[in-house]
């Protein structure tokens, strides 16, 4: 069984909220539209998303961090949201494991919301039903869009390609491989939801030096008592290619 | 979380409404075994149960309030296999059904003893299905408290405590409401059911308070590293990604101070367990029926200010990635 999911690499992710606008102009208009909102040019404009781009500063000044943190749907393996749903609308699908809300049958009661530890679902304040990331379960599938287009709004959009999208159950995808090799760790694993949607953590490119490797120890002059540990003179080596 | 209106009337007045008919049942047990004077039926137990039946009633109108789409709320009885709030949804019905039996069997005096238990016991019709009523009053305390206590991650409420203080509040405050209504009928009963309250209202202080004592000393698993997945004692949210609010911080913060917290919480401490003790003793030394209808009203208003801070209190985790707006 396949398991659709997102790589999100916060190491590369600038915050530009691409992800966000692209995501609410393909659900809004499609299957899972609308999405509504509220007063979206006052004073506090508000409305349902799927997909929210969240800034948090690690560390103290001077030593900070900026993380940008895009938060959707995990797709949960062990999803909690969907065992709760009274009238069965929250459903994970058996064949590639997206968590899909029925629009149709959702009473709005919000239980599934209380049961999801992330805050992944929202209800629409005007459809008053349960909203949540598809992802994009009506564009991934479609053969009318040329093939590297079947892939989530989001994806598409992220001009940073921080978002791979994949079957985690593949070990050879480009999303397993990235899980594998770069760190890939999965949000609040203490409530054992097997979260499908996987972060890859900031990752600095960092060199060991030592001060041998800075000084030549067995170069000649030394033997011959001309290069004395003085930095500010030239060596040998700042000036022959060897 | 937000306390919504609707769940806290819902979850009140059911309790009431099943204490009510439990303190019935009870009563009427115990005539059997005349340990208390056997009631009129129609006047007390007929009654009795109607009054049951509107609390039942008046929680659900309550409850429709917090759907979304009420006109659909049948669907929310499909998936009783794994819901807690799917099985309150037909257990709740269940109760009224035999509820509403049991006032009609009284009303018509339909209590013809239908067999005799050895020990000259005779079984009426209502008998059996106060029985089955008892059982669904039971299995809705249940999933009432099982839909809060089924949620692990919302710490303050995953204890068997939740559904036991939803069982001993409701109870607690039916039978006050029991004691109130035979003191407005002018029957003997107040000391019966006033004692039954007293008791049961003491055991719920008890493990009310336990309850209060537990969370104050809970650890929450989660925090804002395993939140985000970075290992740093000092994180600080720069942006929620809305400036004007969403969903997530309307349904999962109320949005009070401290100050409105402790003052919720020493009203319902003080409100659901003493002030009714000594009215329901005041009631009873005095024989006045005002006394013992304003123990109930007294805990009544209690329960709203303790269901309030119930779901105040839960601190969802979902919070973390909710702290600063920008
Ligand atoms: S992230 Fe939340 S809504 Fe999505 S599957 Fe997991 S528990 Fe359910
Ligand atoms: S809000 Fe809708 S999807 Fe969520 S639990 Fe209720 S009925 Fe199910």
């Amino acid at each position: 069984m396949s398991q659709l999911a997102l790589v999100i690499d916060l190491n590369v992710c600038v915050g530009c909220h691409a992800c966000v606008t692209s995501c609410k102009e393909w659900n809004t208009n499609g299957w899972a539209g609308p999405m509504t909102d509220q007063n979206p040019y006052g004073e506090s404009p508000s409305g349902t998303f799927f997909n929210r781009v969240q800034t948090f500063e690690i560390g103290q000044y001077p030593n900070t961090e900026t993380v940008h943190f895009p938060k959707s749907c995990l797709h949960c393996e062990e999803p909690p949201c969907v065992p709760v749903c009274p009238t069965g609308a929250s459903y994970k699908r058996k064949e590639d494991g997206i968590v899909l809300v029925d629009y149709d049958k959702c009473i709005g009661c919000k239980y599934c919301s209380w049961a999801c530890p992330y805050g992944a679902r929202e209800l629409d304040a005007e459809q008053k039903v349960m909203k949540k990331c598809t992802l994009c379960v009506d564009r991934i599938y479609d053969e009318k869009l040329p093939e590297r287009e079947r892939r989530p709004a989001c994806v598409l959009a992220c001009p940073t390609n921080a978002r791979l999208f994949g079957d985690v159950h593949d070990p050879d995808s480009t999303v397993s491989v990235a899980i594998r090799e770069q760190g890939g760790y999965a949000l609040m694993p203490e409530w054992g939801t097997k979260p499908a949607n996987h972060y890859l953590p900031r990752r600095k490119t960092r060199i060991t030096l030592h001060k041998d490797e800075l000084e030549r120890v067995d170069n000649p002059l030394k033997k011959e008592g001309l290069a004395k540990a003085d930095d500010s003179r030239q060596t040998l080596d700042d000036t022959t290619s060897w | 979380m937000h306390p919504a209106l609707s769940v806290i009337l819902l979850t009140t007045l059911i309790g009431v409404g099943q204490g009510l008919f439990l303190a019935l049942y009870t009563g009427q047990v115990y005539s059997l075994i005349q340990l208390i004077p056997m009631q009129e039926s129609q006047r007390f137990y007929a009654n009795g149960a109607a009054v049951s039946l509107a609390f039942l009633i008046a929680g659900l109108i309550a409850s429709f309030f917090h759907l979304g789409r009420p006109e659909r709320a049948w669907r929310s009885a499909t998936r009783w296999r794994t819901s807690w709030l799917s099985r309150e949804v037909i257990v709740l019905p269940i109760m009224m059904a035999l509820v509403f039996t049991y006032a009609v069997i009284h009303y018509f005096g339909w209590t013809q003893p239908l067999f005799t238990l050895p020990g000259d016991m005779p079984i009426d019709a209502s008998l059996i299905v106060g029985a089955l009523g008892t059982l669904a009053a039971f299995a809705l305390f249940l999933s009432t408290g099982m839909i809060y206590a089924s949620i692990r991650f919302l710490q303050e409420w995953a204890s068997p405590l939740t559904v036991i203080n939803y069982t001993l509040l409701g109870g607690a405050s039916g039978f006050t409401l029991a004691a109130a209504f035979s003191a407005y009928l002018g029957l003997d009963l107040v000391g019966f059911f006033g004692w039954w309250a007293v008791v049961l209202t003491l055991a719920a202080a008890v493990t009310r308070i336990s309850s209060l004592i537990r969370n104050r000393r809970l650890k929450h698993k989660s925090n804002l590293q395993t939140a985000i997945g970075v290992r740093h004692n000092r994180i600080q949210q720069k942006a929620q990604g809305a400036m004007g609010g969403s969903f997530n911080t309307r349904e999962f913060f109320h949005h009070r101070g401290p100050g409105a917290m402790a003052f919720m919480r020493l009203a319902f401490l003080i409100l659901v367990f003493p002030v009714p003790i000594a009215l329901l003793a005041s009631a009873w030394f005095s024989h006045s029926e005002y006394l013992a209808l304003a123990a109930f009203a007294v805990q009544y208003i209690g329960l709203l200010a303790e269901r309030w801070y119930f779901f105040a209190d839960a601190q969802h985790p979902q919070n973390l990635y909710y702290q600063t707006v920008s």
